[in-house]
């Protein structure tokens, strides 16, 4: 057996993807059920020359990871629901002033705080949505613990490359289940760091608008002055009332990811030939679905599916295309249907969409899928 | 078809149902070298109400980590075996501590009755020690890990100075169904 063999949960498994990504900040605030990246950070990175900060609530931890971020260096921060919440407007600083930093949420039942312990999925909407005022963000989520560690890494990856706040959205049962994990060797993974300036300081446009739509990000301290704000600002960083430079610079913004689509948006399918019936799913309630799968396989009955790993940006043309072979897709989400209205939207409802829904702390059960699945033979 | 085989740990949050649960997973997964997954469903208080851990144990990948089908069930609590006893499947197993369970709703599985918690004030003088001794008569009424693995699962669990005395627990729960005393499979 390796000697990157654990039997490990989910939130180990983010802080100690978040280690070998290069994360050396945390500031955060314990919440159940996120708190294990916390305590499993707050041992480890004073190891290896990071620092662990527990701040006084959600919204200044948010704020320290940015601060921290501006400083060089890669910061994470975990929380749940209320705590994400929180976190919301300062997400959208990260977004406006285009400054890389990982927020994982444990997705637990809510509104408010709601169900502490148990899980759910109803923040998808809120993880794009949740701060104000048109922004990018990615989101991924990951439906095991070896994806937990893997996803971590590519949300640090993500948000140096594209200088864009990446969402992780574990769920309670993603984060707290122990299962068997061999890591990848350390020299193995695929690590990014931001582009930094080639020019001399006193030439920096810190939010240059040029072809890559990614402005090189100098560290504070190493002598490269310039402005960070939340206002709309110029490519100086100044802010700006002047209408041309708005439209440059919110346009450049928002349409920064849409240049790199091809290598953001990640998805897993299962295709089945002769499948009339699709599942859209993600997180745990994949987990369900796939058992369900098996149940209806042992009856005979294919059945196609589609993992969601980035949920924003949303996988429209590839969930599209997969519509294209069955006449009804089935959605299993652990909330009242928030990513089905995102599935009809992608197949312009020319496929009957169903819905597989749970809101009580339970995860699905898979004879509550398979049920679904025979409704539409 | 792989094997899977599924183990509910149930009773009240303090009794250490998660710890053996944890307990359990390793020992498959790491010193057994199977698959297992280990998750676990608790209220918001740090001691006391419902607390259940599961705990899959197959060859093959486990794709969903909750229990659908008991193979064997251990309830600490009376309200824990009357809440799950309909899911343990027929010829399942149920194990209960005869100190808190009266009774075990009839059904077409074993129901094992033993003095857990009193054996561990009996012959440890620790009451906190029940969870490793009910861990004992889960090994031998299941078969699906072996003595070994959980023995070194211990090892690597319990706090460090407690070892001896959890493998000592661990090894009176064995003793119990050895000197079986069975409350009858109902029909």
């Amino acid at each position: 057996m390796s000697s990157r063999t654990y039997m490990m949960q989910g939130n180990i498994a983010v802080a100690e993807g978040a280690i070998d990504a290069g994360c050396r900040f945390f500031a955060g605030y314990p919440i159940t059920p996120s708190s294990e990246i916390a305590e499993q950070l707050s041992k480890r990175l004073p190891e290896i020359g990071g620092r662990f900060i527990q701040m006084e609530d959600e919204i200044a931890a948010m704020g320290a990871i940015i601060g921290a971020s501006l400083g060089g260096v890669k910061a994470l921060t975990a929380t749940s629901g209320p705590g994400f919440s929180l976190k919301q407007e300062n997400i959208g600083y990260a977004s406006i002033a285009e400054i890389p930093v990982v927020i994982v949420n444990v997705m637990r039942g809510g509104p408010s705080t709601g169900l502490p312990t148990l899980p759910a999925q109803g923040d998808v909407m809120q993880a794009r949505w949740g701060t104000h005022g048109d922004h990018p963000i990615i989101t991924l989520t990951p439906a095991s613990v070896r994806e937990s560690y893997d996803m971590t890494i590519q949300a640090f990856n993500m948000s140096e490359k594209y200088r864009v706040p990446v969402i992780i959205l574990l769920d309670e049962i993603i984060g707290h289940v122990h299962e068997k994990v061999t890591f990848p060797e350390v020299d193995q993974l695929e690590i990014i760091n931001r582009k930094k300036p080639d020019t001399t300081p006193e030439e920096y446009l810190p939010y240059i608008n040029d072809e890559s739509l990614i402005p090189p990000m100098a560290n504070f301290g190493d002598g490269y002055r310039y402005h960070v704000t939340g206002l709309v600002h110029d490519e100086t960083g100044f802010p700006t009332n002047d209408t041309d430079q708005i439209e440059a610079m919110l346009t450049r913004l928002n349409s920064k990811l849409d240049k790199y689509l091809d290598e953001i948006i990640q998805y897993e399918e299962n295709i089945v030939p002769e499948a009339k019936i699709g599942i859209v799913t993600y997180g745990s309630s994949a987990r369900s679905s796939r058992h369900a799968l098996r149940l209806a396989d042992e009856q005979n009955i294919p059945v196609n599916m589609f993992r969601i790993q980035t949920m924003w940006p949303f996988p429209t043309d590839a969930i599209n295309e997969f519509s294209k072979n069955v006449s009804h897709l089935i959605v299993p989400e652990l909330n009242l249907g928030q990513i089905a209205h995102e599935v009809e939207h992608a197949v312009r409802r020319e496929v009957e969409v169903l819905r597989v829904n749970k809101i009580t702390g339970e995860p699905i059960n898979p004879e509550e899928i398979l049920t679904k699945i025979k409704e539409c033979l | 078809m792989s094997f899977r085989y599924e183990i509910r740990l149930s009773g009240a949050g303090g009794q250490g149902l998660i710890l053996i649960g944890k307990i359990l997973a390793e020992a498959a997964a790491i010193y057994d070298e199977k698959n297992a997954t280990q998750s676990q469903s608790y209220g918001p208080e740090a001691r006391g109400g419902a607390s259940r851990s599961e705990v899959i144990i197959s060859d093959g990948d486990i794709d969903y980590p909750k229990a659908t089908n008991i193979d064997l069930l251990l309830a600490m609590t009376q309200e824990a075996v009357d809440k799950y006893a309909a899911e343990v499947k027929d010829g399942g197993v149920i194990i209960t501590d005869s100190g808190y369970v009266r009774e075990v709703p009839k059904g077409k599985y074993k129901a094992y009755s033993f003095p857990i918690t009193e054996i561990a004030e009996e012959k440890i003088g620790k009451k906190i020690v029940a969870n490793i001794i009910a861990l004992g008569a889960i090994e031998r009424l299941s078969q699906v890990v072996s003595p070994e693995a959980i023995i070194n699962a211990i090892r690597a669990r319990v706090p460090k100075g407690t070892e001896e005395t959890n493998i000592s627990a661990f090894k009176y729960g064995q003793d119990l169904v050895k000197n079986e005393e069975t409350v009858t499979p109902s029909a």
